[in-house]
This record gives C-alpha cells, sequence and structure tokens, in this order.
C-alpha cells in the first residue's frame, strides 16, 4: 500500500485529508449542536439522547476513535503543515498588503486553531474526562446521579460560572472564523469547485459558519441567564 | 570570400521540398546521438528547433539571454497564424498563400522559400493542436479562423489575442520534455557573445553566464541562431527590452552575409508614444482592424481642437471624419497591408490631420462604433430581441467586441486610461519587425559552414513586408519543419568527427576577444549611460531611416550615427562588475552592435533607390505617394559582408527570380 | 486625460549583491515622473540617476513591458505586480500613486525562489516542474492527424485556454503566505487534462508535476484564494480544484 503513504504524504494528499477530517468534524459539530439545542427546551430529550450517545458501543467504540483520530489528525497535520508553509519563505516581506487579497480568516486559520484547541482542553476537562472516568474507570454506565440523569444537571452546572461562558463565548466566535474559511475550503480541497455550484456551497459555508457557532453560544447564554 | 549560392533545388516549384527532402543526406539515429547542435534564442524558431532537434536525437544546448525559455518574445505576438487549410471553403490554397505572401512583401523575397512556408504552414496547425495550443473553436468544436491584412481569404487560426503566446508555450512544453529526458540542455541567462570558426566551420560559441558572469565556451558540430529581429535599434519598438541583434551580429561579424537590413516594418496599430522617458511601444493586433475603422477628421480645424482638448472624437459627426484607407483603397480598406496603412496613417499627420496629444500630434483613431452597432444587431436578431433599443444593440455589440477582443481593449485602457468601447482608440505606426537579417541558403545555412540562421534572425520569408501572423507561420515553419530536415545534409559528413574540443586556438581568441571587450566596458571612465547613446541612435533612425527615407536624411543619418558610434567607445559609463549580474553590460555590448548595424541599415537603405514594401524612398512615389518599385535594377537581395567598419561592408547580389509570379505594382485599391 | 501631473516619491528598494549575500532595503527619492510612466518606466529612470550619480543601478527582471513574457516580478506596496488587478508590473501605471507616496519594492519571497540580486529572484524552479510533465507527449513529427479531426467543445476549448494563459510570472507564489506554487500547476495541468489530447496522459502528468512541485520546497495551499486575485491572467481556483481531482483519482488509477 505504499501509495496510499505516498498519496497521503503529498502536499495535495495531506490537504485531502485535511478536507476530509474537516468534513467529519464539521459533520459531528452539527450533530452536536442539534443535540446540545434540546436542552434549550428542558432536560428530558437532551438526557435521553446524551444517554444513548454515551452508552452505545456503535456510537463509543466505532464512531468515537473515528472522531479522535479526527480531531487529532485535524490539529496535528495543521501544525505540520503551518511549520512547512511558514519555512517555506524564510525572509518574510518588509510590507505585505495581505487585507488585498484575502480574507483574515484565511489567513489565520492556525491561530483560529489554536484558540479551538484551548476550549477543546477546557472542554475535555469539562466534560469529556469526568465522563471518561466515571464510565470506563469507576464503571459506572447508569448515567445516573441521584436517581436522575446528570447529564443536564451537569451541563446547566459549568455554565453558572461567568468566566467560563466568556472563554466558551470568545471560542465559538473563533471558530466561526475557523469555518466562515474552513467550510468552503474543505469543499475546494477535495477538488469540489466550480461556477454553478461553488457559489452555493460559499452562502451554505457562511450560514453554517456563523449559525451553528451562534447557536452554540446562545445555548450556553441561555443556561448562564435563565439558571436552569 | 564565399559567394552567394541559394542552393535553391531544381524542379516545379510545387515539388521542390519534397525532392528536396528525398535527395538530402540523413544522419542515422545512432549517429545523431555523437552529435552536438548549440541553438541560440528560444522564441518560436528556436525553441521549435531545439525541441525537434533534440527529438530526433541530436545532443542540443539550447541558449537565452531570458530567465526562462518561455519569456521569448514571440509570445508578445497576438493576433494569429497564417496556414493555407482552407477550412473556410474561402478558396485558399498553398499556392494562395505562396501568391500572398510574394506580393505582400513586395516582390522581394525568395520564390522558392515561400513557396515552401506556404506548404508546410497546415502542418503546423496540426502539430500544435496535437501538442494542446488550445486554438478558438467554433461551437461544433472545430477550428476557427479570422483574416488578416493584405489578403482576401481568412485563414488566420488565433488563440484569443495571445496567439504567439499559446504557440511559444506549446514549443516550451516541447522542449521542457526533452529537457526532462536530457536530450536538451537548457541555458538560461546565458548570452551568445561570439561565434567560433574551427577550420571555416562554425564550431561553437562563446556565451557569458549573466549570472555569474563567467565566459564559457560551448562547442558543437552546428550552431542554429534564432535570436530575432533586430528593431531595437530604433530603442522605441515593439519588441521587448533586451531584444538584441547580438548573436545575428557577431556570426555576421565572423562571416555571416547580412541581408537587406533596411526591410523593416513600422506596424500600423501601436499605441501612440506618452512622452519622453518611454521605454517601449504597444502593439495593439492587426487583428483589430477587421472590425476597426481607421479615420481622423476631415477638417484641420478639428484636429486642433482635438489636440488642444476641446473637442472628442465622438463629437465629430460623421460627415466630418475622413476614413482615408477606406477613401483610398476602396477594395482593400482598413485591411490594407501593413506599410501602405503605416504609410498612411503618417500622410495624415504630416499634413496635420494627426490626433496625438503629444507635442508632435501622432495618432489616428481606430474606431469600433460602426462593429459595435453592427454585432449588436446581429446579436439582437440571433436572440430573437424585437425592435431593440439602440442602447440594447449596443450592449449587445460590446459583448461581442469583448469575446473578440476583449484582452486588447483592456490592455489599451490600461496603458491609456481611455475605455475603447466608448471613445475610438488612438493608434500611431512604430517599429515591430525586421524582414531584413541574416542571409540564408535554402537550407536556412548562412555563409558560414554548419552555421544556421531561422525565424525573424533570417532575412529569406517576407522580402520587404511581412503580412500580419506571417511571423509565428515562419519561425515555426524553420523550426519545426525545415531545419531539422536540412542540418542532416550538413551534419552527414561529421558523424565521424567525435567532439568538438574547446582547448584550441581558435576557442582561446574568441574569448580573449570577449574578455576583453568587457573589461573594457567596466573599466571605462566614461559620463554617459548606454540608454543615453541608444536614445540618440534611436531617434536618428526614427527621423531619417523611419516610415519614409530620402537621400539625404540617409547621408545625414549614416555620418550622425557614426558620430554617436565614436562618442559612444569613448564616453560610455558601465557601474557595476563583470563577475555577477550587470543589466548595464549586456545592454552596452548590444548597443555597440546596433551601433553598427544602424549605420549599415541606412547605408543599405540608401543604396536601394526604389520604394518597395516597409522600404520607402521618398525619391520614388507616384503623384499619388505609392510606392514605386524599380524592378529593373533591384529584383535582388542585398547581401552586406563584414569588412569591420559598416562603411567598408561590401555589397553582394542575389538576384531574385520569379518563375511563378508575375512581377506587378502592389495595388490594394 | 490632459491633467498631467508628476509625482515626487519615496522609494523604499531592497538591495542584495548577490544570492549569497545579505540585503537591506535602501531608501532613494525620485521627483517629476509622469502619472503616464509605467511603473517600470519610473525604476528606469531611478537607476539613470543612480548611474549619473555614480551609484549601481537597481537590477530587477522585465522584458516585453506589454504584460505577456512574465519577467517582471516586484512585490509593490505588499502586492505582487503592485496594486491593481489583472497587471503585471510592467502595466502598472504611476497614475496609480499619489505625490509623495512612499512606495516599497521588493523581491518575490520565497525560498524555492531566490534571490540572485537586488529584485531579481530564479523562477527555474517553474521550469523544473513543468520538465515533469507539463507537456503532451507528441513528437514534432508534422505527421499527426489533422487539426479538425477531434472536435473539441467550445467550453472546454475556452477553459483551456483561460488556464493556458498563465504567464508563469511567480505572483501566486510570492503572494501565497505559504509559498505555494498551485495555482501554476494547476493551470497547465488544466489546460492539457481538459483537451481530449492531454487527457491520455493526464493522470501521470499531474503526479509527476506535484512531485516536483513538493521537492522544490513550496508551500502547501490553504486556499485563502490569494494567488487568484492577484494573478495577472486571473487564473482560476477552479483549476487548484481540477489539480487536486486529476492528483487523487490519479494515485488511484497509477
Amino acid at each position: 500500500m505504499s501509495w496510499v503513504k505516498q498519496t497521503f504524504s503529498s502536499s495535495i494528499g495531506r490537504k485531502f485529508a485535511m478536507a476530509l477530517s474537516a468534513l467529519f468534524l464539521m459533520f459531528f459539530l452539527l450533530q452536536h449542536f442539534a443535540i446540545n439545542f434540546t436542552s434549550v427546551f428542558g432536560d428530558k430529550t437532551f438526557n435521553e439522547i446524551s444517554h444513548f450517545m454515551g452508552t452505545n458501543p456503535l456510537v463509543q467504540f466505532a464512531l468515537q476513535p473515528v472522531l479522535i483520530f479526527a480531531v487529532v489528525y485535524h490539529f496535528a497535520m495543521g501544525f505540520v503543515l503551518e511549520a512547512k508553509n511558514r519555512g517555506a519563505r524564510s525572509v518574510k516581506y518588509a510590507k505585505n498588503n495581505g487585507a488585498a487579497n484575502s480574507t483574515w480568516f484565511s489567513r489565520n486559520m492556525i491561530y483560529s486553531g489554536l484558540v479551538i484547541l484551548a476550549f477543546l482542553g477546557l472542554h475535555f476537562y469539562d466534560f469529556w474526562i469526568p465522563e471518561i472516568n466515571v464510565k470506563y474507570i469507576q464503571g459506572d454506565m447508569s448515567g445516573m446521579h441521584n436517581g436522575e440523569f446528570r447529564y443536564y444537571e451537569e451541563l446547566v452546572h459549568k455554565f453558572q460560572d461567568p468566566v467560563r461562558v466568556g472563554m466558551y463565548v470568545l471560542s465559538f466566535v473563533l471558530l466561526a472564523m475557523h469555518l466562515l474559511h474552513g467550510f468552503q475550503s474543505a469543499f475546494q480541497s477535495v477538488g469540489a469547485n466550480h461556477s454553478k455550484y461553488t457559489p452555493l456551497i460559499k452562502k451554505l459555508g457562511n450560514i453554517y459558519a456563523i449559525a451553528i457557532p451562534a447557536g452554540f453560544i446562545f445555548i450556553a447564554l441561555f443556561h448562564h441567564l435563565t439558571g436552569h | 570570400m564565399a559567394t552567394l549560392d541559394s542552393r535553391i533545388p531544381e524542379g516545379p516549384i510545387a515539388d521542390k521540398w519534397t525532392n528536396h527532402k528525398n535527395n538530402i543526406k540523413l544522419v542515422n539515429p545512432a549517429n545523431k546521438r555523437s552529435i552536438d547542435v548549440i541553438v541560440v534564442g528560444t522564441g518560436l524558431a528556436g525553441g521549435s528547433a531545439a525541441a525537434t532537434l533534440a527529438e530526433l536525437g541530436y545532443n542540443v544546448k539550447a541558449f537565452c539571454y531570458q530567465d526562462s525559455p518561455r519569456r521569448a518574445h514571440s509570445i508578445a505576438a497576438q493576433g494569429g497564424i497564417n496556414a493555407a487549410k482552407n477550412y473556410q471553403g474561402d478558396g485558399d490554397s498553398t499556392y494562395r498563400l505562396f501568391y500572398d505572401t510574394v506580393k505582400g512583401g513586395d516582390y522581394r523575397s525568395r520564390e522558392a522559400n515561400v513557396y515552401r512556408l506556404a506548404e508546410v504552414s497546415t502542418n503546423i496547425i496540426d502539430q500544435c493542436v496535437a501538442q494542446g495550443v488550445p486554438f478558438a473553436r467554433d461551437y461544433g468544436g472545430l477550428l476557427d479562423n479570422r483574416s488578416f491584412g493584405g489578403v482576401q481569404v481568412s485563414r488566420t487560426f488565433y488563440a484569443k489575442g495571445q496567439t504567439g503566446q499559446q504557440l511559444l508555450l506549446g514549443c516550451y512544453s516541447a522542449m521542457s520534455r526533452q529537457i526532462g529526458k536530457g536530450k536538451l540542455k537548457m541555458y538560461n541567462r546565458h548570452e551568445m557573445l561570439d561565434l567560433v570558426i574551427v577550420d571555416g566551420k562554425a564550431r561553437g560559441i562563446i556565451a557569458r553566464n549573466l549570472v555569474t558572469g563567467e565566459i564559457e565556451r560551448h562547442s558543437a558540430h552546428a550552431v542554429v541562431v534564432g535570436s530575432g529581429g533586430y528593431g531595437n535599434v530604433f530603442f522605441l519598438s515593439t519588441n521587448a527590452m533586451g531584444s538584441n541583434t547580438s548573436a545575428a551580429w557577431k556570426i555576421h561579424q565572423r562571416g555571416a552575409y547580412f541581408a537587406n537590413p533596411c526591410f523593416t516594418q513600422i506596424h500600423p496599430t501601436c499605441i501612440p508614444q506618452h512622452g519622453e522617458q518611454q521605454s517601449k511601444l504597444t502593439l495593439m493586433s492587426e487583428s483589430l482592424r477587421n472590425d476597426g475603422r481607421i479615420w481622423v477628421p476631415a477638417k484641420k480645424e478639428d484636429a486642433e481642437a482635438v489636440r488642444a482638448g476641446k473637442l472628442k472624437p465622438t463629437d465629430i459627426a460623421e460627415e466630418d471624419r475622413d476614413y482615408y484607407l477606406e477613401r483610398r483603397y476602396p477594395s482593400f480598406g482598413n485591411l490594407t497591408p501593413r506599410d501602405v496603412a503605416s504609410r498612411a496613417a503618417k500622410e495624415r499627420c504630416d499634413a496635420g490631420f494627426g490626433v496625438g496629444t503629444n507635442e508632435t500630434g501622432e495618432a489616428v483613431y481606430l474606431d469600433f462604433e460602426s462593429a459595435i452597432m453592427r454585432y449588436g444587431q446581429e446579436d439582437a436578431n440571433v436572440k430573437g430581441v424585437h425592435n431593440p433599443s439602440q442602447e440594447q444593440i449596443r450592449q449587445l455589440g460590446e459583448k461581442v467586441i469583448e469575446t473578440k477582443y476583449g484582452n486588447l481593449f483592456q490592455m489599451y485602457e490600461k496603458i491609456t486610461a481611455d475605455n475603447p468601447y466608448k471613445t475610438p482608440m488612438k493608434i500611431y505606426p512604430a517599429v515591430h519587425y525586421t524582414m531584413g537579417g541574416v542571409w540564408c541558403d535554402y537550407n536556412l545555412m548562412t555563409t558560414i559552414p554548419g552555421c544556421y540562421a531561422i525565424g525573424e534572425a533570417n532575412f529569406s520569408d517576407h522580402g520587404a513586408n511581412r503580412l500580419g501572423a506571417s511571423a509565428l507561420m515562419q519561425g515555426l515553419a524553420d523550426g519545426y519543419f525545415v531545419l531539422p530536415y536540412t542540418i542532416g545534409d550538413y551534419l552527414a559528413d561529421d558523424i565521424r568527427t567525435g567532439a568538438i574540443p574547446t582547448d584550441t586556438p581558435e576557442f582561446d581568441e574568441a574569448e580573449k576577444a570577449v574578455q576583453e571587450r568587457i573589461e573594457f566596458f567596466i573599466n571605462n571612465k566614461g559620463s554617459k549611460s548606454v540608454d543615453h547613446f541608444h536614445k540618440r541612435l534611436g531617434k536618428v533612425m526614427w527621423n531619417k531611416v523611419g516610415m519614409a527615407r530620402n537621400e539625404k536624411g540617409l547621408n545625414e543619418a549614416i555620418e550622425e550615427i557614426r558620430q554617436i558610434r565614436e562618442e559612444f567607445w569613448k564616453e560610455v559609463k558601465v557601474p557595476g562588475v563583470a563577475d555577477g549580474i550587470n543589466p548595464e553590460l549586456e545592454k552596452a555590448g548590444r548597443v555597440a552592435d546596433f551601433l553598427e548595424l544602424g549605420e549599415l541599415f541606412a547605408r543599405d537603405a540608401l543604396e536601394r533607390e526604389e520604394s518597395c514594401g516597409g522600404h520607402f524612398r521618398e525619391e520614388h512615389q507616384s503623384d499619388e505617394g505609392e510606392a514605386v518599385r524599380d524592378d529593373k535594377k533591384f529584383t535582388f537581395v542585398s547581401a552586406w559582408e563584414y569588412k569591420g567598419e559598416p562603411s567598408d561592408a561590401i555589397l553582394h547580389k542575389e538576384p531574385l527570380v520569379y518563375d511563378n509570379i508575375e512581377l506587378k505594382t502592389r495595388s490594394y485599391k | 486625460m490632459s491633467t498631467h501631473k508628476n509625482l515626487n516619491l519615496t522609494l523604499k528598494v531592497w538591495r542584495q549583491k548577490d544570492q549569497k549575500a545579505k540585503g537591506n532595503m535602501e531608501t532613494y527619492q525620485v521627483s517629476d515622473i509622469s502619472t503616464d510612466s509605467s511603473f517600470l518606466e519610473m525604476m528606469d529612470i531611478l537607476n539613470e540617476q543612480l548611474i549619473n550619480e555614480g551609484k549601481e543601478p537597481v537590477a530587477f527582471d522585465h522584458d516585453c513591458r506589454e504584460g505577456i513574457c512574465g519577467t517582471c516580478s516586484l512585490y509593490i506596496n505588499g502586492e505582487a505586480h503592485g496594486p491593481g488587478r489583472e497587471i503585471t508590473t510592467c502595466q502598472l501605471h504611476m497614475r496609480e500613486f499619489n505625490d509623495g507616496d512612499t512606495i516599497y519594492i521588493e523581491p518575490w519571497r520565497a525560498n524555492a525562489f531566490p534571490v540572485i540580486k537586488d529584485l531579481m529572484v530564479d523562477r527555474t524552479a517553474f521550469d523544473r516542474i513543468m520538465a515533469a510533465g507539463g507537456f503532451i507527449s507528441v513528437n514534432t513529427s508534422g505527421n499527426t492527424v489533422d487539426a479538425n479531426a477531434i472536435p473539441i467543445e467550445k467550453a472546454n476549448a475556452d477553459k483551456a485556454m483561460d488556464a493556458a494563459t498563465c504567464i508563469g510570472c511567480g505572483a501566486c507564489v510570492a503572494t501565497c503566505k505559504n509559498s505555494s506554487a498551485m495555482l501554476f500547476v494547476s493551470a497547465k495541468v488544466s489546460q492539457f487534462a481538459l483537451l481530449p489530447q492531454g487527457q491520455v496522459e493526464s493522470a501521470e502528468r499531474a503526479q509527476n508535476m506535484v512531485k516536483v512541485m513538493d521537492e522544490e520546497g513550496f508551500g502547501n495551499c490553504s486556499n485563502t484564494g490569494a494567488c487568484e486575485v492577484e494573478c495577472p491572467k486571473g487564473i482560476s481556483l477552479e483549476n487548484i480544484a481540477r489539480l487536486n481531482r486529476e492528483y487523487l483519482s490519479g494515485s488511484v488509477k497509477k
């Protein structure tokens, strides 16, 4: 299978892999948002879906590893490529007017990416690590706390801290920026660009990039402000 | 002294090339591997020759002064390439292309060469399409054609307004393929500075690496010069800044005769000069004359008002416009050949009807108004728009014009800040192409055995005037289809020679001369830049050896050029170093050669006491101001032998024999 | 256009003796520049001035001065070929500037394009990419089929032409924050992939050209689109998408 290795170590192959992982992550983000959004309407649906996602073997042992791989690959390759790209120009321009020909978001994916990474750290610390701890170390797969599902309660609890909400909001603003470029860029990388449909992809991308992070921010603020 | 044997094969004109190919010597593939060929210049002629020779199996070394072979100035040709394909079914044929070319050249080209050119023209199109040149096509997927000046058929193939670019990139691709295979070694940023002759044969060159300044020796069994024309002797021309005559002039100095230097084409549709700081002129493709109408105000006071900026061309009523080409040449109208159209523009401007805003007022209008309205109406019919308004018609028409000439219109607007869709373009003639060049025989070999001249660098095919879209045709014909055959005839005797050593006295001598000249430039404590001299030379050339020439002016020019040359060798100042990149040093060498060529040019013009094609002697014109040839005295090629000073050059005459075409007064009326 | 106005300008120009030397920005003043002059004519005037002052003129690449040869480069005020769209530096005119402006003039910056003197860079990496596959493997014998034997859909012929207009100037690399050469490579790959003559070896071509592109040290494309904006010939990003397709499908096919 040396051709696979060769392909994915070439510039285009890596770009393709970045795009594939991005497309997967964007799909994941959409479903994550859909589930989280149910919390706005109360605890019942949110708890049920959370429990299903947290205990279903297919989700846990098939999709979750793919997700972890995609996240790790996307970040790791993002750094590798950034380093390589920076290395391709040792002497910088004394004056460079990047704004004349490209968006700020597209030129600074590494910074929006780093903020998202920091956020992921917080997110893991808040949810994923405790979750893994409870389920697989302590072995408690019930999802119950004091006789009720604990998911909704934990969610609301985390959003009480204004500092955390602030960081949350900031991260999602940067995620929006990342997506404003990333969404359409992923399509370009897999070779989808045509004067007929690309304008539509760009429009969808803008909607997605703003609506999804805005939705997450709404959820955070909703719980923070309503206190439940 | 070499004799002028044109080596034209026997037989009827239509069979000459075939017979010749059947009878010349060949080199077998195994032997080709032990033969080296140097190609200087990588434009359409040099590039196609280098690629083809490498493909045939020769070891080829190609040289260009540019940073890549893709940048040769063939790339700037806009309009198209002729070929007698007769795809339009409008009566075209090999003979007609041959006839048009000889007639267009005002009967001063060699019949056999021109016929061969017309014959192989169709192969070029097939070849280029196979190489992936994206020629324009119609909706049926077949190739489209347009018509060009001086002919009555549509035989010009084109790729938007960038035909030269696409053809050159085709060549460059073919070269790249051979470079990848290792058959062709490319020397970018190298300039040939001398030819090395061993035992009377061209055996190598001395070249300067323009990056390191190193002087290098390169040997070969044959040297092919495809280094383009010498239009930059005028300083301002449509040539590239680096275009120069040095390679051609070096071989001339080493014994190759230089033919018809005074046959230079002044192209009618260029953007007028804006001022003294101008570095070059920009051509607008002749294809614009298909749809543009050329005019000046009919009243002098209108012309004056336009020049003063008080009157806009669009405000001049139809009856106050003088469409002088249509008036003088009703059957060809705006599509008269280039020399005729250029002189007519000069005549109007000299008479005070010019519309330029510069000091001289030199410019005429090229107007697309009626084409826009005509195409707009047509398109409205096609699209089924009933009773369209004038505004609708105009919009549709502008769209059509945009698809045809969009990039040219854009280019014009970029340079002048005028919108040619709304106001007529201003154009004026400028030096564009040189029909003259190194003399060569039917095999394209110069008077030095083993030294060949191809493309614009040689003289053979265009006579005294070149038709539009024929330069590309000639360059590719020479490089792809003529030279690769004919060179074998010479090289067949070299199969046992072995590699040519470079540590011989001949190489020593040539290298030493090159070194000395460079050292002179670097060490000369002059006071004036190279450009200073080049501009002065250009002014003399343009004013006295330009579109119209007379005995008095030519004599003055010869004297003035000699003076400039003397002053140049005393006062030229070249900053920088010899052992590194030094554009001023490069220019100094080129201008030194132009200063010799310029004088020979004027001498040639003085000797040719007739008007033909691009060479117009004021003493030889009809009452209506048309050129008058003197076929009795001047049906020959002037081939000049170098003897040091241009004034010592010896004139040799190659008589031109017309067996297939009757010499007539060229009429486009 | 009778408002003739002449400009006085401050120029910040990169000077570097040769490839190995360390360069620096130098400041020069030029005055009385006609707004009708092209940018390179302004550079000529600066050089004439330097020569007369007994200094070495600024070396810069240029040749045709009509926007087609692709020789001229220059990163002017932070943009490849300066402000203005779909033009090369030689087509940039001084009317784009104002009296008293300071203009930064730098060479293309990319490790794959080393500076060889002042504002001149070595772009032979492009030639090496071309030698790896930028052609159709057909001999120049003239014994090919008739040019009209294979009709080509006009839409594809036109698109091939649009891609083929690339002049190889390197503005895409210079302007790309990653110094990527994808636009250049994709233009050539696209031109041939869109034509039946070129399709035959399309898979190999993309593979071979990308391989050399990677080896030459160009960065990776991150789809910022800056190249498309700065390209003097308006080569579209669609070509890069096509290159991606050609390359990826080629990886599987080959």
